[in-house]
């Protein structure tokens, strides 16, 4: 009864309390305005690479957030770090520099791995 | 003798006060910079939930002001406020100086200046209008493009000026989702073939009635809704506005042609508020609207004594809000004026 129904499929499913979220823990520290995402989709529907290969920033922050991280370790280094996002955000995020430091993030957990 | 009051702006918050404060016995002066009163009431067709005709709402107004205590005067802009021992004195920009007891500032708000959010294109491109404009057309009876066509495909941005740090409004005005549900039924009932899209970031329906006109578009009117921040709108050779958002619940950009498109404006402080505010030393929030002594209780009740605030001019709100608010002022006004002569 424990498992709630929630046992069957690993993929359907966020395990929040087992999911790590240093990564955004990461992020946020380093750039607040990480927080304040309202998940608009301005700055995926503007996205310069978005519009050719699968690249959402609303998507992939808000997967970081739930600790989805497995998702978004090669997604992230799609972004040309054009700054088109930050033009649109209606939140103020600076969402170049949230990139930046998920790319930071992921490159050092691979060199720790290795 | 009796009290006088002075109402700066009338609108509908201006006019209910000169209108309540006259049947409670005092002498009131009602201020309007325009040529005219009824405020933005007056340039919308039907007003949400019920769609009643807006004229009802300014006859309501009208007869209230037609009272032998209230002097209109109006093309008479405020230069400033002064307090003289236990008065005001008002001076005019007609060169009238009046003197009252007490003063309800009912300044209202502008619209938002879609121009403003050049990247959708509002007098740039022939079909972006702003939902003022739909307004007009609607009390026009005539629903048509630049180029007299009839559209078929009808978009509906929200959050235009509001929620949004670029153009230096962060709050929510509140009324605009609801103002866009209730003109893309009114677009499908003039066009039945027309296919209407909302486009929005949250949708905020936190009035009587206003869940029920969402559910309704829906329902009856097959109105579209597509959770996402519209970006930008470009114009192709066929004049189509090519409007780029995230449909962020399936995750993927969508590009959408459009035969018109309407942004819903969101309200800000009045400019002749936010003049008001400097020459008078009225305190203003972060969001430019007036300050109120406290947000629970003190909602009409200015930083200083014997000023008083009805209406949107403290925060964007609808007719019923702003009559309620106006009535209230009126309570703060006359419990002033009866502490003063006590």
């Amino acid at each position: 009864m424990s498992n709630f129904g929630f046992t069957l499929l690993k993929a359907r499913r966020i395990d929040y309390d087992a999911n790590d979220r240093s990564i955004a823990d990461f992020i946020h520290d380093n750039e607040p305005s990480f927080r304040w995402c309202i998940e608009c989709g301005c700055c995926s529907a503007t996205c310069t690479s978005g519009n050719y290969i699968g690249f959402s920033l609303r998507e992939l922050q808000i997967l970081l957030k739930r600790g989805e991280n497995e998702e978004v370790k090669e997604k992230i280094f799609n972004c040309m770090l054009c700054g088109k996002c930050i033009l649109v955000c209606p939140r103020g995020v600076n969402t170049r520099n949230v990139i930046a430091l998920a790319q930071e993030a992921f490159k050092n957990k691979k060199q720790h791995a290795v | 003798m009796k009290n006088k009051v002075i109402v700066i702006g009338g609108g509908t918050a201006g006019m209910e006060v000169a209108g309540q404060l006259a049947k409670h016995d005092c002498t009131v002066t009602l201020l309007e910079r325009s040529a005219e009163t009824g405020g933005h009431v007056r340039d919308w067709y039907h007003l949400f939930p019920d769609r009643k005709d807006s004229r009802e709402v300014i006859n309501y107004l009208e007869n209230l002001i037609r009272h032998k205590s209230i002097s209109l005067f109006t093309d008479t802009d405020v230069n400033d406020i002064v307090r003289e021992n236990d008065f005001f004195v008002v001076r005019t920009s007609d060169g009238k100086e009046l003197q009252a007891d007490a003063i309800v500032v009912s300044t209202g708000f502008d619209l938002f200046r879609s121009e403003r959010k050049e990247e959708y294109g509002y007098g740039i491109y022939d079909n972006v209008i702003s939902s003022a404009d739909l307004e007009k057309m609607f009390r026009n009876d005539e629903i048509k493009l630049q180029n007299g066509n009839i559209p078929s495909k009808i978009g509906m941005v929200h959050c235009v000026g509001s929620r949004d740090e670029k153009v230096g409004n962060v709050y929510c005005s509140k009324l605009c989702c609801v103002t866009a549900v209730k003109q893309a039924i009114e677009i499908v009932k003039r066009i039945p073939e027309a296919k209407v899209f909302c486009f929005y970031m949250d949708i905020r329906m936190g009035g009587a009635l206003y869940e029920e006109l969402y559910k309704e578009a829906q329902q009856d009117y097959g109105v579209n809704f597509i959770r996402g921040k519209v970006s930008e709108v470009s114009q192709d050779i066929d004049n189509k506005l090519i409007t780029k958002v995230e449909d962020t619940l399936t995750g993927r950009p969508l590009k959408i042609g459009l035969d018109m498109l309407v942004l819903m404006a969101g309200m800000e402080m009045a400019e002749s508020g936010q003049k008001i505010a400097l020459s008078a030393e009225l305190d203003t929030g972060e969001n430019r609207f007036f300050k109120a002594t406290d947000l629970h209780y003190g909602s009409n009740k200015s930083n200083k004594n014997g000023i008083f605030y009805a209406g949107t001019c403290t925060a964007p709100m609808n007719i019923t809000e702003t009559i309620s608010h106006a009535r209230a002022a009126v309570i703060d006004v006359i419990d002033y004026l009866n502490d003063r002569s006590n």
